[in-house]
């Protein structure tokens, strides 16, 4: 996903400008696939064929090149598992915080508001997408102001030091937003996208459930348990589409 | 405008395994009884089924069949020094909101609690004297005895099929049972389920080293049952999916598939779901309770629906706030210590391990609530001499799984990094080859341990929230250093190729993550009207036709989940109600 120079966001932000210059000032729209029928054909179709959906419901360009860069940093491709956009984990992400949790289902959002102590969990006045999107500014207005650049496009190893720094509490955030709640929050759904059913996004091809083995829904284990004590259990994982 | 309904001899707020139980028992002695539930009507075939309820990220992460913060929290702190904040989401515990409540999503375990309990106080002074008990620790006898409560137990577990081995009926002690149990009338209605390798390995590293392993006794069942109200239960398929699921077999005894459907084939009672009460009513004289209102959620109309009997059977935490809320009985207050409504909330704490064996493969997807070994040589051992320790109160140990789905548990060994392809290779080799072995400890009750209504947030109904002030003390922090010794001398001897060891907690109590959904107290049994707000019965000092059923009764808390004693209780009040009070109502214990 990472070109030299010019990338998709660059893309769209360059069609809108130029598009809505063309007309004369009436709003032009732009979508995704717009710009990926305008781009070079990928190197690798298979992987796309494989990518489900496509398109973000929730993130803006920033934020989906952000979160394209997270968890294919966090995930990387190996003998392991493919990377995370591949494992689908950016649209899980995307549709999390597009839904009903991302907009603060079940979140008791009524003031006043103290951050009060660690004990005491959650006390932003935000939904989770809100906070994303904070942190996500956030970060990389740090990344611009620490290495130049937005979080998608520094190297690997500043994207290293940018995440160690989140997750220890090292980087603070200029505009108040406390990193803790962010991090953890980002931490948390990468790890869903990872290793939810794949009804949700991510997952994807039960790859998430491969990587440890996990057989997914289909679990009568009851004669399994004596038959496999000790022993490796040999399954293709099953997600709750693969049943319905 | 408020619509005020006919009256009936019996309301039921909130509809689990004590609203449940209470239900059937009531209605089967003839009496018009309606149940109230917050929650929505649910059931197995409907709710629980393949494959939609094998979804970790609905039930587990999302918490499908849990309260509702947004509407209804409550507020915490760790001493009364602090400002309380509102629980924003759940996290610590998980109260249930849907019909058979908590009783749907827990994972069965069944413990019969006992006199090393109801006797706490009485215990410890006799053995240690007085001053073994901390000035601040407000233990207190219950006023109920393990012998009285026997046949309740018995019956409990019997329509919940739990699957166990005695180790003590009638006094002698059987092999393969726990060892330190109170003496039971008959053996469990199911044998054991079939031990899984962590479960195996623990209990021989547990024998080794002198200590008395036997199969954790849960409402699992292990093979096919019918139970003596002729409720059927499929045997349990270990799906490794039970603690916060639904279960899709009908092997897990819950109260939506025995004692509510019983109820619900009477033609004098009646379920209102979306039923949200308010308040309890009270007449002139405050003597007695008149009935309840309540919002039905689905369009916000409210009704006051009168009743000869109440009975609160709600969630712990919610049946406190209720009396709160009703201005029933005195508000405690721990600076005076006077007043008891709110007092002596208790919790429970824990510690544990996770040992690492290179190529030995757990299968830790196949699992029961029930599939771990226990020992109880710590806790109902009343032989372990405590004061050595400087601890009050016990703990129970135990190796094996319990519903480890991937989103929550990936076991890495400590220093793994948190992402990448390290933290991958990691996770791939170690997640079939991990296993754990876990303490749940008992909390004593404190004085500023407690509940009371906050000052200043409110829920969706406009009523104040409760506040909860909780946090450990050195007495538990003293069991939990114990606890992880025990712990890691047993890990240790297993020769894991690595081992996170356990550590004694010291941190302040918090909100998240997940620890236990057994909050006890609040509103507690007792001999006195001075020092509890119920008696033996389960009957109000205050007013004697309100009955509050639940772990809120508990006078402190054991290592035990409560279950057992909750449906024990709530049987045994159905007794007291059905033979007793409607003879000749009033109070069943003079004050």
């Amino acid at each position: 996903m990472k070109k030299q120079g010019f990338d998709r966001r660059d893309f769209l932000k360059t069609a809108v400008v130029s598009g809505a210059a063309a007309a004369g000032g009436t709003a032009t729209i732009v979508t995704p696939d717009i710009a990926q029928a305008a781009q070079p054909a990928p190197a690798a179709p298979p992987a796309a064929e494989a990518a489900g959906p496509a398109g973000y419901s929730f993130l803006n360009l920033d934020e989906a090149a952000f979160v394209e860069a997270l968890v294919d940093h966090m995930i990387p491709a190996d003998e392991i598992s493919p990377k995370g956009t591949d494992l689908g984990v950016n649209i899980y992400i995307d549709r999390a915080l597009a839904g009903a949790w991302g907009k603060g289902e079940r979140l008791y959002m009524q003031g006043p508001w103290k951050l009060g102590t660690p004990s005491q969990g959650y006390q932003l006045p935000l939904t989770p997408a809100q906070l994303y999107r904070a942190g996500v500014a956030a970060t990389n207005a740090h990344c611009r102001k620490a290495y130049g650049n937005t979080f998608d496009r520094i190297t690997d190893a500043q994207r290293q030091e940018i995440l160690v720094g989140l997750s220890t509490g090292k980087i603070t955030f200029d505009n108040g937003l406390p990193v803790r709640p962010f991090w953890t929050t980002l931490y948390q759904t990468v790890i869903e996208g990872m290793y939810s059913d794949p009804i949700y996004g991510g997952n994807r091809n039960k790859a998430g459930w491969a990587i440890i083995g996990f057989p997914g829904i289909i679990a009568v284990h009851r004669d399994h348990v004596a038959q496999y004590r000790g022993k490796p259990y040999p399954s293709k994982p099953l997600g709750i589409a693969d049943m319905s | 405008m408020t619509t005020r309904l006919k009256e009936v001899d019996v309301v039921i707020v909130g509809l689990g395994w004590t609203g449940g139980i209470l239900a059937k028992e009531l209605t089967e002695a003839g009496l018009k009884v309606v149940a109230l539930e917050r929650g929505a009507p649910r059931t197995s075939e409907n709710d629980y089924s393949l494959p939609n309820i094998r979804d970790e990220l609905r039930y587990v992460v999302r918490h499908d069949l849990m309260q509702n913060t947004a509407r209804d929290t409550i507020t915490v702190r760790n001493n009364p020094q602090h400002d309380a904040l509102p629980m924003r989401r759940l996290g610590s515990f998980l109260p249930g909101e849907v019909v058979g409540g908590s009783g749907v999503h827990w994972s069965g375990h069944t413990w019969r609690w006992t006199d090393m309990e109801f006797k706490v106080r009485s215990n410890y002074e006799e053995r240690y004297g007085k001053k073994i008990i901390p000035d601040d620790m407000t233990i207190q006898d219950w006023g109920i005895t393990y012998a009285e409560l026997e046949p309740y137990y018995d019956k409990f577990e019997y329509t919940a099929a739990v699957s166990g081995k005695a180790g003590n009926i009638g006094g002698t002690i059987r092999a393969g049972g726990n060892p330190f149990e109170a003496p039971r009338a008959r053996e469990y209605p199911l044998p054991p389920l079939t031990p899984i390798l962590a479960s195996e390995m623990f209990s021989d590293a547990a024998r080794n080293a002198g200590y008395h392993p036997f199969p954790r006794p849960s409402a699992n069942a292990s093979q096919p049952y019918t139970n003596p109200d002729g409720s059927k239960f499929g045997g349990c398929q270990y799906c490794g999916y039970c603690q916060r699921f639904g279960c899709e077999a009908n092997a897990k005894g819950s109260p939506h598939m025995t004692v509510i459907p019983i109820a619900m084939a009477k033609p004098n009672f009646e379920l209102r779901t979306n039923s949200w009460v308010t308040k309890v009513l009270r007449d002139s004289d405050g003597k007695r309770v008149t009935g309840v209102t309540y919002t039905n959620v689905l369009n916000g109309e409210e009704f006051e629906q009168p009743a000869t009997i109440v009975l609160l059977c709600a969630y712990a935490i919610n049946n406190v706030h209720l009396m709160l809320l009703s201005g029933i009985g005195s508000p405690y207050d721990p600076v005076a210590q006077k007043g008891v409504i709110g007092k002596n909330y208790c919790y429970q704490t824990g510690a544990g391990a996770t040992l690492f064996f290179e190529g030995k493969f757990f299968n830790p997807f196949m699992n029961a609530g029930g599939s771990n070994a226990t020992i109880d040589d710590f806790n109902t051992n009343w032989a372990f001499d405590r004061a050595p320790h400087d601890f009050i109160g016990g703990y129970s140990v135990a190796g094996g799984f319990n519903t480890v789905l991937p989103i929550g548990y990936r076991p890495v060994p400590s220093g793994t990094p948190q992402w990448g392809s390290e933290w991958k290779r990691a996770t791939a080799k170690w997640y079939q080859t991990a296993m754990v072995i876990n303490a749940s400890g008992s909390v004593m009750a404190n004085r500023y341990n407690c509940y009371d209504l906050d000052p200043t947030y409110r829920n969706a109904f406009g009523q104040p929230l409760m506040r909860m002030t909780f946090d450990y003390k050195a007495n538990e922090h003293r069991m939990g250093t114990h606890a992880a010794q025990t712990i890691n001398a047993i890990a240790k001897s297993m020769n894991p190729t690595r081992l996170n060891p356990a550590s004694a907690r010291t941190d302040p109590w918090t909100v998240v993550p997940y620890q236990s959904t057994h909050n006890t107290g609040g509103t507690i049994m007792g001999t006195n009207p001075r020092d509890s707000a119920l008696n033996k019965y389960l009957q109000s000092w205050d007013c004697h036709n309100l009955f509050v059923v639940g772990a809120n009764v508990f006078p402190h808390n054991s290592a035990y989940n409560p279950t057992g004693p909750v449906g024990a209780l709530a049987y045994w009040t159905a007794d007291a109600i059905k033979n007793r009070y409607l003879k000749n109502p009033g109070p069943l214990v003079q004050a």
